[in-house]
Protein backbone atom coordinates (compact mmCIF):
# COMPACT_ATOMS: atom_id res chain seq x y z
CA UNK A 1 0.00 0.00 0.00
CA UNK A 2 2.83 2.30 1.08
CA UNK A 3 4.98 1.21 -2.16
CA UNK A 4 1.77 1.87 -4.21
CA UNK A 5 1.60 5.52 -2.86
CA UNK A 6 5.23 6.29 -2.84
CA UNK A 7 5.29 5.21 -6.94
CA UNK A 8 2.26 7.13 -7.87
CA UNK A 9 3.79 10.51 -6.41
CA UNK A 10 6.91 9.27 -7.86
CA UNK A 11 5.44 8.78 -11.33
CA UNK A 12 3.37 12.47 -10.65
CA UNK A 13 6.33 14.47 -10.27
CA UNK A 14 8.38 12.66 -13.16
CA UNK A 15 5.54 13.25 -15.37
CA UNK A 16 5.15 16.98 -14.13
CA UNK A 17 8.75 17.68 -14.45
CA UNK A 18 8.99 15.98 -17.71
CA UNK A 19 5.78 18.57 -18.46
CA UNK A 20 8.23 21.48 -17.44
CA UNK A 21 11.11 20.45 -19.63
CA UNK A 22 8.46 20.08 -22.97
CA UNK A 23 6.84 23.85 -21.74
CA UNK A 24 10.68 24.82 -21.94
CA UNK A 25 11.07 23.79 -25.29
CA UNK A 26 7.71 24.73 -27.11
CA UNK A 27 6.83 27.42 -25.71
CA UNK A 28 7.11 30.97 -27.69
CA UNK A 29 7.97 33.17 -25.60
CA UNK A 30 10.52 33.70 -22.20
CA UNK A 31 7.20 34.97 -20.08
CA UNK A 32 5.43 32.18 -21.11
CA UNK A 33 8.36 29.24 -20.54
CA UNK A 34 8.93 31.05 -17.12
CA UNK A 35 5.18 30.34 -16.47
CA UNK A 36 5.52 26.73 -17.30
CA UNK A 37 8.81 25.99 -16.14
CA UNK A 38 8.32 27.60 -11.92
CA UNK A 39 4.75 25.75 -11.71
CA UNK A 40 5.83 22.67 -12.96
CA UNK A 41 9.09 22.24 -11.85
CA UNK A 42 8.01 23.41 -8.62
CA UNK A 43 5.47 21.41 -7.91
CA UNK A 44 7.37 17.88 -9.30
CA UNK A 45 10.02 18.38 -7.26
CA UNK A 46 8.15 18.76 -4.32
CA UNK A 47 5.72 15.66 -5.19
CA UNK A 48 9.20 14.06 -5.40
CA UNK A 49 10.20 15.06 -2.18
CA UNK A 50 7.16 14.06 -0.56
CA UNK A 51 7.72 10.31 -2.11
CA UNK A 52 11.08 10.63 -0.51
CA UNK A 53 9.65 11.44 2.73
CA UNK A 54 7.25 8.67 2.67
CA UNK A 55 10.02 6.09 1.96
CA UNK A 56 12.73 7.05 4.60
CA UNK A 57 10.16 7.35 7.05
CA UNK A 58 12.46 8.97 9.72
CA UNK A 59 12.42 12.00 11.83
CA UNK A 60 15.51 14.00 9.91
CA UNK A 61 14.19 13.34 6.71
CA UNK A 62 10.90 14.49 7.02
CA UNK A 63 12.28 17.94 8.63
CA UNK A 64 14.93 17.99 5.76
CA UNK A 65 11.93 17.60 3.03
CA UNK A 66 9.67 20.09 4.80
CA UNK A 67 12.93 22.73 4.67
CA UNK A 68 13.47 22.09 1.28
CA UNK A 69 10.30 22.26 -0.22
CA UNK A 70 9.30 25.52 2.57
CA UNK A 71 12.49 26.98 0.95
CA UNK A 72 11.57 26.31 -3.11
CA UNK A 73 8.19 27.25 -2.52
CA UNK A 74 9.84 30.39 -1.25
CA UNK A 75 12.36 31.07 -3.44
CA UNK A 76 11.40 29.94 -6.81
CA UNK A 77 8.22 32.76 -7.25
CA UNK A 78 11.30 35.15 -6.79
CA UNK A 79 13.37 33.82 -9.07
CA UNK A 80 11.20 33.81 -12.04
CA UNK A 81 10.40 37.30 -11.00
CA UNK A 82 13.85 38.66 -10.96
CA UNK A 83 14.52 37.10 -13.96
CA UNK A 84 11.34 38.31 -15.95
CA UNK A 85 12.08 41.74 -14.61
CA UNK A 86 15.71 41.87 -15.92
CA UNK A 87 14.01 40.41 -19.18
CA UNK A 88 11.73 42.81 -19.82
CA UNK A 89 14.48 45.20 -19.08
CA UNK A 90 16.61 43.79 -21.39
CA UNK A 91 14.61 44.12 -23.94
CA UNK A 92 13.32 40.62 -24.72
CA UNK A 93 10.72 40.58 -27.60
CA UNK A 94 7.21 39.53 -26.24
CA UNK A 95 5.62 36.80 -28.40
CA UNK A 96 3.55 38.36 -31.20
CA UNK A 97 -0.20 36.61 -29.78
CA UNK A 98 0.36 38.90 -26.70
CA UNK A 99 -2.75 41.33 -26.95
CA UNK A 100 -1.57 43.77 -23.84
CA UNK A 101 1.60 45.14 -22.12
CA UNK A 102 0.84 46.78 -19.11
CA UNK A 103 4.17 47.71 -18.12
CA UNK A 104 4.83 49.26 -21.49
CA UNK A 105 5.49 53.37 -21.54
CA UNK A 106 5.63 52.67 -17.63
CA UNK A 107 9.30 52.76 -16.66
CA UNK A 108 11.84 54.92 -16.54
CA UNK A 109 15.16 54.44 -18.32
CA UNK A 110 17.60 56.06 -15.16
CA UNK A 111 16.59 54.27 -12.45
CA UNK A 112 14.14 51.93 -13.66
CA UNK A 113 11.16 53.21 -11.45
CA UNK A 114 7.75 52.26 -12.31
CA UNK A 115 5.64 55.66 -12.45
CA UNK A 116 2.13 56.60 -14.25
CA UNK A 117 3.17 57.43 -17.63
CA UNK A 118 1.96 61.14 -16.95
CA UNK A 119 4.56 62.06 -14.24
CA UNK A 120 7.96 60.21 -16.78
CA UNK A 121 9.07 63.04 -19.69
CA UNK A 122 8.66 61.67 -23.03
CA UNK A 123 12.64 61.19 -23.67
CA UNK A 124 13.20 59.34 -20.42
CA UNK A 125 10.66 56.26 -20.87
CA UNK A 126 12.11 53.00 -21.45
CA UNK A 127 11.43 51.58 -24.92
CA UNK A 128 11.67 47.76 -23.36
CA UNK A 129 11.93 46.49 -27.40
CA UNK A 130 14.85 46.67 -29.14
CA UNK A 131 17.04 44.59 -30.82
CA UNK A 132 18.42 41.08 -29.63
CA UNK A 133 21.83 40.88 -27.35
CA UNK A 134 25.41 41.47 -29.88
CA UNK A 135 26.40 38.47 -28.52
CA UNK A 136 23.34 35.89 -28.91
CA UNK A 137 21.95 34.90 -32.31
CA UNK A 138 19.39 36.02 -34.50
CA UNK A 139 16.18 35.49 -32.74
CA UNK A 140 14.06 32.52 -34.11
CA UNK B 1 8.80 -2.18 -9.83
CA UNK B 2 12.25 -2.27 -11.86
CA UNK B 3 10.13 -0.96 -15.07
CA UNK B 4 8.18 1.83 -13.10
CA UNK B 5 11.87 3.20 -11.88
CA UNK B 6 12.78 3.15 -15.59
CA UNK B 7 9.82 4.81 -16.35
CA UNK B 8 10.33 7.85 -13.31
CA UNK B 9 14.47 7.98 -14.70
CA UNK B 10 13.30 8.39 -18.20
CA UNK B 11 10.78 11.25 -17.65
CA UNK B 12 13.25 13.05 -16.00
CA UNK B 13 15.85 12.29 -18.42
CA UNK B 14 13.47 13.83 -20.97
CA UNK B 15 12.59 16.76 -19.54
CA UNK B 16 16.44 17.04 -18.88
CA UNK B 17 16.66 16.96 -23.11
CA UNK B 18 14.33 19.57 -23.38
CA UNK B 19 15.96 22.16 -21.03
CA UNK B 20 19.25 21.71 -22.51
CA UNK B 21 17.95 22.04 -25.78
CA UNK B 22 16.35 25.48 -24.68
CA UNK B 23 19.83 26.27 -23.07
CA UNK B 24 21.95 25.58 -25.99
CA UNK B 25 19.06 27.41 -28.68
CA UNK B 26 18.71 30.74 -26.67
CA UNK B 27 17.66 32.41 -28.34
CA UNK B 28 18.26 35.45 -26.03
CA UNK B 29 20.70 35.11 -22.62
CA UNK B 30 17.67 35.06 -20.46
CA UNK B 31 15.86 32.31 -21.71
CA UNK B 32 19.39 30.46 -21.31
CA UNK B 33 19.24 31.47 -17.22
CA UNK B 34 15.57 30.10 -16.85
CA UNK B 35 16.77 26.82 -18.71
CA UNK B 36 19.68 27.00 -16.53
CA UNK B 37 17.39 26.97 -13.37
CA UNK B 38 15.27 24.52 -14.94
CA UNK B 39 18.29 21.97 -15.33
CA UNK B 40 19.38 22.94 -11.94
CA UNK B 41 15.67 21.63 -10.31
CA UNK B 42 15.88 18.80 -12.67
CA UNK B 43 19.17 17.21 -11.34
CA UNK B 44 17.72 17.76 -7.78
CA UNK B 45 14.71 15.41 -8.91
CA UNK B 46 17.28 12.88 -10.12
CA UNK B 47 19.47 12.96 -7.00
CA UNK B 48 16.58 12.49 -5.07
CA UNK B 49 14.99 9.48 -6.81
CA UNK B 50 18.15 8.06 -6.60
CA UNK B 51 18.20 8.50 -3.17
CA UNK B 52 15.36 6.83 -2.92
CA UNK B 53 15.96 3.77 -5.10
CA UNK B 54 19.45 2.96 -3.80
CA UNK B 55 18.56 4.13 0.30
CA UNK B 56 20.99 6.34 0.25
CA UNK B 57 19.18 9.15 2.88
CA UNK B 58 22.45 11.34 2.71
CA UNK B 59 22.16 12.63 -0.51
CA UNK B 60 18.68 14.38 0.35
CA UNK B 61 21.60 16.83 1.47
CA UNK B 62 22.69 17.53 -2.05
CA UNK B 63 19.27 18.76 -2.73
CA UNK B 64 19.39 20.87 0.15
CA UNK B 65 22.87 22.63 -1.34
CA UNK B 66 21.84 22.76 -4.76
CA UNK B 67 18.63 24.67 -4.11
CA UNK B 68 20.53 27.55 -2.13
CA UNK B 69 23.23 27.31 -4.67
CA UNK B 70 20.43 27.40 -8.06
CA UNK B 71 18.66 30.89 -5.62
CA UNK B 72 21.68 32.47 -5.50
CA UNK B 73 23.21 32.21 -9.13
CA UNK B 74 20.12 32.89 -10.64
CA UNK B 75 19.55 35.93 -8.90
CA UNK B 76 23.44 36.74 -9.54
CA UNK B 77 22.88 36.38 -13.42
CA UNK B 78 19.74 38.87 -13.04
CA UNK B 79 21.48 41.24 -10.94
CA UNK B 80 24.04 40.83 -14.06
CA UNK B 81 21.12 41.72 -16.44
CA UNK B 82 19.57 44.51 -15.23
CA UNK B 83 22.97 46.16 -14.81
CA UNK B 84 24.61 45.39 -18.20
CA UNK B 85 22.30 47.83 -19.78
Amino acid sequence: MREILIMTLMLLGAGLIFLAGVGILRMPDIFLRMSATSKAGTLGIGLILSAAALHFNEFGVYTRVIAIIFFILLTAPIAAHIIGRAAYFDGVPLWEGTIQDDLKKHYRITDHALLYSGEIPPEEILVPQKEADDFSEEPE
Amino acid sequence: MDILWNIILLFIALGYVGAFIRLLRGPYLPDRVVALDLISVIAMGFIVVYAVRFNQVNFLDVAIILTLITFLGTVAFAYYLERRI
